[in-house]
Protein backbone atom coordinates (compact mmCIF):
# COMPACT_ATOMS: atom_id res chain seq x y z
CA UNK A 1 0.00 0.00 0.00
CA UNK A 2 2.53 2.76 -1.25
CA UNK A 3 2.29 5.50 -3.19
CA UNK A 4 4.16 4.18 -6.47
CA UNK A 5 1.66 1.10 -6.50
CA UNK A 6 -1.20 3.11 -6.05
CA UNK A 7 -0.41 5.37 -9.07
CA UNK A 8 0.54 2.60 -11.20
CA UNK A 9 -2.51 0.45 -10.52
CA UNK A 10 -4.16 3.72 -11.69
CA UNK A 11 -2.09 4.72 -14.40
CA UNK A 12 -2.33 0.91 -16.21
CA UNK A 13 -5.90 -0.01 -15.51
CA UNK A 14 -7.40 -0.86 -18.40
CA UNK A 15 -10.46 1.07 -17.66
CA UNK A 16 -8.13 3.92 -17.45
CA UNK A 17 -6.54 3.41 -20.66
CA UNK A 18 -9.45 3.61 -23.46
CA UNK A 19 -12.85 3.90 -23.49
CA UNK A 20 -15.43 6.69 -21.09
CA UNK A 21 -13.47 6.35 -18.21
CA UNK A 22 -9.82 6.52 -19.72
CA UNK A 23 -7.37 9.18 -18.54
CA UNK A 24 -7.33 11.13 -21.85
CA UNK A 25 -11.46 11.19 -22.21
CA UNK A 26 -11.51 12.62 -18.78
CA UNK A 27 -8.33 15.63 -19.09
CA UNK A 28 -10.36 16.56 -22.04
CA UNK A 29 -14.27 16.71 -20.85
CA UNK A 30 -12.58 18.73 -18.21
CA UNK A 31 -10.36 21.15 -20.13
CA UNK A 32 -13.53 21.25 -22.13
CA UNK A 33 -15.75 22.60 -18.94
CA UNK A 34 -13.24 24.43 -17.74
CA UNK A 35 -12.36 25.92 -21.08
CA UNK A 36 -15.89 27.10 -21.51
CA UNK A 37 -17.03 28.60 -17.97
CA UNK A 38 -14.04 30.44 -18.78
CA UNK A 39 -14.92 31.48 -22.12
CA UNK A 40 -18.56 32.91 -20.54
CA UNK A 41 -16.79 34.79 -17.68
CA UNK A 42 -14.81 36.09 -19.83
CA UNK A 43 -16.82 37.61 -22.16
CA UNK A 44 -19.07 38.63 -19.49
CA UNK A 45 -16.35 40.21 -17.14
CA UNK A 46 -13.72 41.62 -19.42
CA UNK A 47 -15.91 44.30 -21.43
CA UNK A 48 -17.61 45.48 -18.60
CA UNK A 49 -14.46 45.29 -16.27
CA UNK A 50 -12.84 47.47 -19.59
CA UNK A 51 -15.80 49.96 -19.52
CA UNK A 52 -15.92 50.19 -15.56
CA UNK A 53 -11.86 51.05 -15.21
CA UNK A 54 -12.31 53.38 -18.26
CA UNK A 55 -14.98 55.18 -16.75
CA UNK A 56 -13.99 55.26 -13.46
CA UNK A 57 -17.98 54.53 -12.24
CA UNK A 58 -19.08 51.89 -10.25
CA UNK A 59 -15.39 50.66 -9.21
CA UNK A 60 -16.44 50.85 -5.56
CA UNK A 61 -19.48 48.99 -5.92
CA UNK A 62 -17.70 46.41 -8.33
CA UNK A 63 -14.89 45.66 -6.01
CA UNK A 64 -17.38 44.74 -3.42
CA UNK A 65 -19.59 42.64 -5.23
CA UNK A 66 -16.56 40.49 -6.67
CA UNK A 67 -15.22 40.29 -2.78
CA UNK A 68 -18.70 39.28 -1.81
CA UNK A 69 -18.85 36.57 -4.63
CA UNK A 70 -15.46 34.84 -3.34
CA UNK A 71 -17.81 34.33 -0.33
CA UNK A 72 -20.06 31.58 -2.42
CA UNK A 73 -19.73 28.38 -2.16
CA UNK A 74 -19.36 26.31 -5.28
CA UNK A 75 -20.56 22.82 -4.05
CA UNK A 76 -23.94 25.01 -2.53
CA UNK A 77 -24.53 26.53 -6.11
CA UNK A 78 -23.59 23.36 -8.02
CA UNK A 79 -25.90 21.46 -5.85
CA UNK A 80 -28.65 24.07 -5.98
CA UNK A 81 -28.39 24.68 -9.65
CA UNK A 82 -28.42 20.47 -10.20
CA UNK A 83 -31.85 20.34 -8.05
CA UNK A 84 -33.75 23.35 -9.66
CA UNK A 85 -32.33 22.78 -13.26
CA UNK A 86 -31.66 19.09 -13.96
CA UNK A 87 -28.38 17.62 -14.26
CA UNK A 88 -26.24 19.13 -17.25
CA UNK A 89 -23.67 20.77 -17.97
CA UNK A 90 -25.41 24.27 -17.81
CA UNK A 91 -26.36 23.62 -14.05
CA UNK A 92 -22.51 23.55 -13.75
CA UNK A 93 -21.53 26.32 -15.60
CA UNK A 94 -23.08 28.48 -13.79
CA UNK A 95 -21.05 28.34 -10.61
CA UNK A 96 -18.14 28.16 -12.52
CA UNK A 97 -18.87 31.28 -14.37
CA UNK A 98 -19.76 32.70 -11.14
CA UNK A 99 -16.42 31.63 -9.89
CA UNK A 100 -14.15 33.25 -12.50
CA UNK A 101 -15.97 36.75 -13.23
CA UNK A 102 -15.51 38.00 -10.12
CA UNK A 103 -11.16 37.61 -10.89
CA UNK A 104 -11.83 38.49 -14.09
CA UNK A 105 -13.56 42.01 -13.51
CA UNK A 106 -11.07 43.08 -11.08
CA UNK A 107 -7.92 42.49 -13.19
CA UNK A 108 -10.00 44.15 -16.05
CA UNK A 109 -10.96 47.27 -13.65
CA UNK A 110 -7.39 47.68 -11.80
CA UNK A 111 -5.46 46.86 -15.03
CA UNK A 112 -7.22 50.30 -17.03
CA UNK A 113 -7.32 52.15 -14.07
CA UNK A 114 -3.73 51.44 -13.60
CA UNK A 115 -2.65 53.03 -16.97
CA UNK A 116 -0.47 55.88 -16.65
CA UNK A 117 -3.02 59.02 -17.04
CA UNK A 118 -0.08 61.32 -18.62
CA UNK A 119 -0.03 58.36 -21.54
CA UNK A 120 -3.78 58.79 -21.54
CA UNK A 121 -3.82 62.32 -21.95
CA UNK A 122 -1.11 62.12 -24.36
CA UNK A 123 -3.01 59.44 -26.04
CA UNK A 124 -6.44 61.77 -26.01
CA UNK A 125 -3.86 65.17 -27.09
CA UNK A 126 -2.67 63.33 -30.12
CA UNK A 127 -6.38 62.98 -31.36
CA UNK A 128 -7.37 59.30 -30.48
CA UNK A 129 -11.30 59.33 -29.83
CA UNK A 130 -12.76 57.60 -26.42
CA UNK A 131 -12.61 54.14 -27.83
CA UNK A 132 -8.70 54.47 -29.31
CA UNK A 133 -7.58 55.03 -26.30
CA UNK A 134 -9.20 52.44 -24.68
CA UNK A 135 -8.18 50.00 -27.21
CA UNK A 136 -4.47 50.72 -28.22
CA UNK A 137 -3.60 52.34 -25.15
CA UNK A 138 -5.79 51.20 -22.14
CA UNK A 139 -5.70 47.77 -22.98
CA UNK A 140 -2.04 46.87 -23.59
CA UNK A 141 -1.50 48.61 -20.38
CA UNK A 142 -3.24 46.48 -18.77
CA UNK A 143 -2.69 42.88 -20.16
CA UNK A 144 -0.37 42.50 -17.39
CA UNK A 145 -2.84 42.43 -14.67
CA UNK A 146 -5.54 41.42 -16.93
CA UNK A 147 -3.16 37.97 -17.67
CA UNK A 148 -2.74 37.59 -13.96
CA UNK A 149 -6.79 37.83 -13.63
CA UNK A 150 -6.77 34.95 -16.20
CA UNK A 151 -4.32 33.10 -14.08
CA UNK A 152 -5.97 33.17 -10.98
CA UNK A 153 -9.89 32.52 -12.85
CA UNK A 154 -7.85 29.47 -14.76
CA UNK A 155 -6.64 27.51 -11.48
CA UNK A 156 -9.51 27.86 -9.67
CA UNK A 157 -12.36 27.09 -12.43
CA UNK A 158 -9.77 23.96 -12.70
CA UNK A 159 -9.26 23.17 -9.58
CA UNK A 160 -13.15 23.31 -8.91
CA UNK A 161 -14.38 21.76 -12.01
CA UNK A 162 -13.37 18.47 -9.81
CA UNK A 163 -16.71 19.31 -7.85
CA UNK A 164 -18.94 18.65 -10.96
CA UNK A 165 -18.52 14.88 -10.20
CA UNK A 166 -20.39 14.80 -7.22
CA UNK A 167 -23.38 15.62 -9.10
CA UNK A 168 -23.12 13.13 -11.68
CA UNK A 169 -20.94 14.98 -14.68
CA UNK A 170 -17.72 14.06 -16.00
CA UNK A 171 -13.99 15.36 -15.80
CA UNK A 172 -11.26 14.20 -13.45
CA UNK A 173 -13.66 14.77 -10.57
CA UNK A 174 -14.85 11.73 -11.69
CA UNK A 175 -12.12 9.37 -10.04
CA UNK A 176 -11.99 11.36 -6.90
CA UNK A 177 -15.84 11.08 -6.46
CA UNK A 178 -16.14 7.99 -7.46
CA UNK A 179 -12.52 6.34 -6.01
CA UNK A 180 -14.22 7.64 -2.41
CA UNK A 181 -17.57 5.93 -2.96
CA UNK A 182 -15.80 2.81 -3.70
CA UNK A 183 -13.27 3.47 -1.21
CA UNK A 184 -10.70 2.98 -3.95
CA UNK A 185 -8.23 5.27 -2.79
CA UNK A 186 -5.78 4.44 -5.98
CA UNK A 187 -8.13 5.64 -8.14
CA UNK A 188 -9.09 9.08 -5.99
CA UNK A 189 -5.62 10.06 -5.47
CA UNK A 190 -4.36 9.10 -9.15
CA UNK A 191 -7.43 11.98 -10.22
CA UNK A 192 -6.24 14.11 -7.26
CA UNK A 193 -2.88 13.96 -8.94
CA UNK A 194 -4.08 14.68 -12.51
CA UNK A 195 -5.83 17.92 -11.06
CA UNK A 196 -3.23 19.00 -9.62
CA UNK A 197 -1.12 18.58 -12.88
CA UNK A 198 -3.77 20.17 -14.91
CA UNK A 199 -4.02 23.19 -12.42
CA UNK A 200 0.25 23.28 -12.16
CA UNK A 201 0.63 23.10 -15.92
CA UNK A 202 -2.06 26.17 -16.17
CA UNK A 203 0.00 28.17 -13.73
CA UNK A 204 3.15 27.44 -16.42
CA UNK A 205 1.44 28.45 -19.17
CA UNK A 206 0.38 31.53 -18.05
CA UNK A 207 3.83 32.49 -16.32
CA UNK A 208 5.18 31.65 -20.02
CA UNK A 209 2.78 34.09 -21.70
CA UNK A 210 3.59 36.79 -19.14
CA UNK A 211 6.85 36.53 -20.25
CA UNK A 212 6.75 35.91 -24.11
CA UNK A 213 3.32 36.69 -25.41
CA UNK A 214 2.90 40.63 -23.87
CA UNK A 215 3.46 43.89 -26.23
CA UNK A 216 7.15 44.36 -25.83
CA UNK A 217 6.95 48.19 -24.53
CA UNK A 218 4.87 46.25 -21.47
CA UNK A 219 7.22 43.84 -21.31
CA UNK A 220 10.21 46.06 -20.88
CA UNK A 221 8.06 47.90 -18.18
CA UNK A 222 6.78 44.84 -15.99
CA UNK A 223 9.69 43.58 -15.96
CA UNK A 224 11.66 46.86 -14.49
CA UNK A 225 9.24 47.01 -11.79
CA UNK B 1 -39.14 18.73 -7.87
CA UNK B 2 -42.36 20.37 -9.16
CA UNK B 3 -43.84 21.58 -6.40
CA UNK B 4 -40.88 21.31 -3.88
CA UNK B 5 -40.71 25.08 -3.08
CA UNK B 6 -36.64 26.65 -2.64
CA UNK B 7 -37.02 27.29 1.03
CA UNK B 8 -39.23 25.78 3.28
CA UNK B 9 -39.29 27.85 6.37
CA UNK B 10 -40.46 25.36 8.87
CA UNK B 11 -37.40 23.29 8.52
CA UNK B 12 -35.03 26.06 9.49
CA UNK B 13 -37.38 26.81 12.52
CA UNK B 14 -37.29 23.08 13.21
CA UNK B 15 -33.33 22.79 13.11
CA UNK B 16 -32.45 25.83 14.52
CA UNK B 17 -29.94 24.38 17.25
CA UNK B 18 -28.28 22.18 14.20
CA UNK B 19 -27.69 24.95 11.95
CA UNK B 20 -26.17 26.61 14.98
CA UNK B 21 -23.88 23.55 15.69
CA UNK B 22 -22.94 23.11 12.11
CA UNK B 23 -21.95 27.14 11.97
CA UNK B 24 -19.87 27.16 14.54
CA UNK B 25 -17.91 24.04 13.55
CA UNK B 26 -17.33 25.54 10.72
CA UNK B 27 -16.06 28.76 11.53
CA UNK B 28 -13.61 26.92 13.51
CA UNK B 29 -12.91 25.09 10.21
CA UNK B 30 -12.40 27.55 8.57
CA UNK B 31 -11.09 30.22 10.51
CA UNK B 32 -8.81 28.98 12.92
CA UNK B 33 -6.46 27.82 9.66
CA UNK B 34 -6.49 31.97 8.86
CA UNK B 35 -5.28 32.41 12.18
CA UNK B 36 -2.66 30.26 12.15
CA UNK B 37 -1.79 31.21 8.53
CA UNK B 38 -0.94 34.99 10.09
CA UNK B 39 0.74 33.29 12.60
CA UNK B 40 3.20 31.91 10.44
CA UNK B 41 3.02 34.81 7.78
CA UNK B 42 4.07 36.99 10.57
CA UNK B 43 7.38 35.55 10.96
CA UNK B 44 8.28 34.52 7.59
CA UNK B 45 7.56 37.60 5.95
CA UNK B 46 9.95 39.25 8.45
CA UNK B 47 13.15 36.74 7.01
CA UNK B 48 11.41 37.77 3.62
CA UNK B 49 11.53 41.12 3.78
CA UNK B 50 15.07 40.89 5.57
CA UNK B 51 16.46 38.03 2.73
CA UNK B 52 15.03 38.93 -0.58
CA UNK B 53 16.77 35.70 -1.70
CA UNK B 54 14.80 33.72 0.29
CA UNK B 55 11.39 35.36 -0.93
CA UNK B 56 11.94 34.63 -4.90
CA UNK B 57 11.45 30.56 -4.01
CA UNK B 58 9.19 30.71 -1.43
CA UNK B 59 6.98 33.04 -3.08
CA UNK B 60 7.10 30.09 -6.30
CA UNK B 61 6.59 27.48 -3.66
CA UNK B 62 3.34 29.50 -2.63
CA UNK B 63 1.83 30.02 -5.77
CA UNK B 64 1.90 26.40 -6.83
CA UNK B 65 0.35 25.77 -3.16
CA UNK B 66 -2.18 27.93 -3.83
CA UNK B 67 -3.23 26.25 -7.17
CA UNK B 68 -3.40 22.73 -5.34
CA UNK B 69 -7.27 21.63 -5.82
CA UNK B 70 -8.50 21.66 -2.32
CA UNK B 71 -10.58 18.38 -2.76
CA UNK B 72 -7.24 16.56 -3.96
CA UNK B 73 -5.29 17.90 -1.32
CA UNK B 74 -8.08 16.61 1.20
CA UNK B 75 -7.67 13.13 -0.43
CA UNK B 76 -4.14 13.04 -0.23
CA UNK B 77 -4.10 13.98 3.48
CA UNK B 78 -6.75 10.86 4.11
CA UNK B 79 -4.43 8.53 5.06
CA UNK B 80 -2.61 10.43 7.06
CA UNK B 81 -4.82 12.16 9.10
CA UNK B 82 -7.84 10.65 8.62
CA UNK B 83 -11.17 10.37 6.85
CA UNK B 84 -13.61 13.19 8.70
CA UNK B 85 -11.45 14.90 10.78
CA UNK B 86 -10.85 18.43 11.35
CA UNK B 87 -7.36 18.46 10.60
CA UNK B 88 -7.63 16.40 7.09
CA UNK B 89 -9.66 19.49 6.22
CA UNK B 90 -7.55 22.21 8.57
CA UNK B 91 -4.19 21.63 7.22
CA UNK B 92 -4.67 22.32 3.51
CA UNK B 93 -6.69 25.53 4.81
CA UNK B 94 -3.63 26.70 6.49
CA UNK B 95 -1.50 26.96 3.82
CA UNK B 96 -4.00 28.10 1.71
CA UNK B 97 -4.16 31.05 4.35
CA UNK B 98 -0.14 31.56 4.76
CA UNK B 99 0.01 31.49 0.68
CA UNK B 100 -2.36 34.51 0.65
CA UNK B 101 -0.58 35.93 4.03
CA UNK B 102 2.84 35.87 2.98
CA UNK B 103 2.71 38.11 -0.27
CA UNK B 104 0.68 40.65 1.90
CA UNK B 105 3.01 40.81 5.18
CA UNK B 106 6.29 41.39 2.25
CA UNK B 107 4.53 44.37 0.72
CA UNK B 108 3.24 45.60 4.14
CA UNK B 109 6.74 45.44 5.12
CA UNK B 110 8.68 47.01 1.92
CA UNK B 111 6.01 49.98 1.92
CA UNK B 112 7.41 51.50 4.50
CA UNK B 113 8.94 54.25 3.50
CA UNK B 114 13.18 54.37 4.22
CA UNK B 115 12.54 58.06 5.04
CA UNK B 116 10.20 57.00 8.20
CA UNK B 117 12.75 53.30 9.10
CA UNK B 118 16.05 56.34 9.10
CA UNK B 119 13.74 58.51 11.25
CA UNK B 120 13.80 55.73 13.52
CA UNK B 121 16.52 55.02 13.92
CA UNK B 122 17.88 58.65 14.13
CA UNK B 123 15.41 58.87 16.91
CA UNK B 124 17.11 55.80 19.12
CA UNK B 125 14.65 53.14 18.01
CA UNK B 126 16.57 49.77 18.10
CA UNK B 127 15.58 47.08 15.42
CA UNK B 128 13.47 45.33 17.84
CA UNK B 129 11.60 48.34 19.16
CA UNK B 130 11.73 49.86 15.46
CA UNK B 131 10.06 46.25 14.21
CA UNK B 132 7.35 45.97 16.74
CA UNK B 133 6.21 50.15 17.01
CA UNK B 134 6.87 51.24 13.28
CA UNK B 135 7.53 48.30 10.70
CA UNK B 136 4.23 45.94 12.20
CA UNK B 137 1.97 49.20 12.52
CA UNK B 138 2.80 50.38 9.04
CA UNK B 139 1.88 46.94 7.44
CA UNK B 140 -1.32 46.46 9.16
CA UNK B 141 -3.40 47.47 6.58
CA UNK B 142 -1.71 45.54 4.15
CA UNK B 143 -2.27 42.31 6.25
CA UNK B 144 -5.72 43.10 7.13
CA UNK B 145 -6.55 43.17 3.24
CA UNK B 146 -4.93 40.01 3.24
CA UNK B 147 -6.56 38.40 5.81
CA UNK B 148 -9.81 39.69 4.68
CA UNK B 149 -8.98 37.83 1.07
CA UNK B 150 -7.93 34.94 3.33
CA UNK B 151 -10.66 34.47 5.18
CA UNK B 152 -13.60 34.63 2.89
CA UNK B 153 -11.88 32.28 0.64
CA UNK B 154 -11.03 30.03 4.21
CA UNK B 155 -14.75 30.19 5.00
CA UNK B 156 -16.13 28.87 1.16
CA UNK B 157 -13.39 26.56 0.34
CA UNK B 158 -14.09 24.83 4.39
CA UNK B 159 -17.74 23.85 2.67
CA UNK B 160 -15.42 21.61 0.02
CA UNK B 161 -14.28 19.30 2.98
CA UNK B 162 -18.28 18.34 3.18
CA UNK B 163 -16.93 15.83 0.08
CA UNK B 164 -14.97 14.00 2.74
CA UNK B 165 -17.05 13.97 5.56
CA UNK B 166 -16.06 17.18 7.69
CA UNK B 167 -16.77 20.76 5.97
CA UNK B 168 -18.83 22.20 8.54
CA UNK B 169 -22.33 23.65 6.98
CA UNK B 170 -20.84 21.84 3.79
CA UNK B 171 -22.93 19.00 4.90
CA UNK B 172 -25.88 21.04 4.32
CA UNK B 173 -25.10 20.69 0.48
CA UNK B 174 -24.64 16.97 0.39
CA UNK B 175 -27.87 16.57 2.97
CA UNK B 176 -29.78 18.71 0.61
CA UNK B 177 -28.75 17.27 -2.84
CA UNK B 178 -29.12 13.15 -1.49
CA UNK B 179 -32.72 13.92 -0.50
CA UNK B 180 -33.93 16.31 -3.54
CA UNK B 181 -34.39 18.73 -0.97
CA UNK B 182 -33.01 22.34 -1.71
CA UNK B 183 -33.73 24.07 1.33
CA UNK B 184 -30.52 23.01 4.03
CA UNK B 185 -28.74 24.10 0.35
CA UNK B 186 -30.62 27.58 0.83
CA UNK B 187 -29.28 27.35 4.49
CA UNK B 188 -26.18 26.35 3.76
CA UNK B 189 -24.95 28.79 1.52
CA UNK B 190 -26.72 31.89 2.53
CA UNK B 191 -25.22 31.09 6.53
CA UNK B 192 -21.95 30.77 4.72
CA UNK B 193 -22.23 34.05 2.90
CA UNK B 194 -23.22 35.78 6.60
CA UNK B 195 -20.34 34.20 8.33
CA UNK B 196 -18.18 35.42 5.20
CA UNK B 197 -19.26 38.26 6.10
CA UNK B 198 -19.40 38.96 9.62
CA UNK B 199 -15.86 38.29 9.42
CA UNK B 200 -15.13 40.68 6.51
CA UNK B 201 -16.81 43.60 8.69
CA UNK B 202 -14.98 42.39 11.48
CA UNK B 203 -12.06 42.61 9.84
CA UNK B 204 -12.30 46.46 8.22
CA UNK B 205 -13.40 47.36 12.00
CA UNK B 206 -10.66 45.82 13.30
CA UNK B 207 -8.40 47.96 10.73
CA UNK B 208 -10.34 51.11 11.60
CA UNK B 209 -9.06 50.88 15.13
CA UNK B 210 -5.57 49.17 14.65
CA UNK B 211 -4.66 51.54 11.73
CA UNK B 212 -7.26 54.42 11.65
CA UNK B 213 -4.93 56.26 8.97
CA UNK B 214 -5.47 53.99 6.21
CA UNK B 215 -8.90 55.30 5.49
CA UNK B 216 -8.50 54.49 1.78
CA UNK B 217 -9.78 51.35 0.80
CA UNK B 218 -6.77 49.25 -0.48
CA UNK B 219 -7.89 46.52 -2.31
CA UNK B 220 -5.67 42.64 -1.66
CA UNK B 221 -6.24 41.89 -5.40
CA UNK B 222 -7.16 38.79 -6.16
Amino acid sequence: MNWLTWLGDFFTAPDHRSGPDSIVHRVSEHLLLSGEALLYAALLAVPLGLLIGYTGRGVTVVTALAGAARALPTLGLVTLAVLLAGVGDSAVLLPLVALAAPPLLVAAVEGVRGTDPDVRDAARGIGLTHPQVLWQVCLPSAAPTLLAGFRTATVQVIATATVAAYVGLGGLGRYVIDGLATRKYAVTVGGALLVVLLAVAAQLFFSLLARFALPPGVRAQHRAR
Amino acid sequence: MDDEPIVRWYWIGDHVGYLGHLLADHAVIALVPVLIGLLLAIPLGLACARFPRLYQPLSAVFNIVYALPSLAVFVVLIPYTGLATQATVMIPLTFYALAVLLPTTVDGLRAVPDAVRQAATAMGYGPWHRLTSVELPAAVPYLIAGLRVAAVSSISLASVGALIGRGGLGYLFIDGFQRTFPTPIVAGIALIAVLALAVDLLLVGARRVLAPWAVREKGAGS
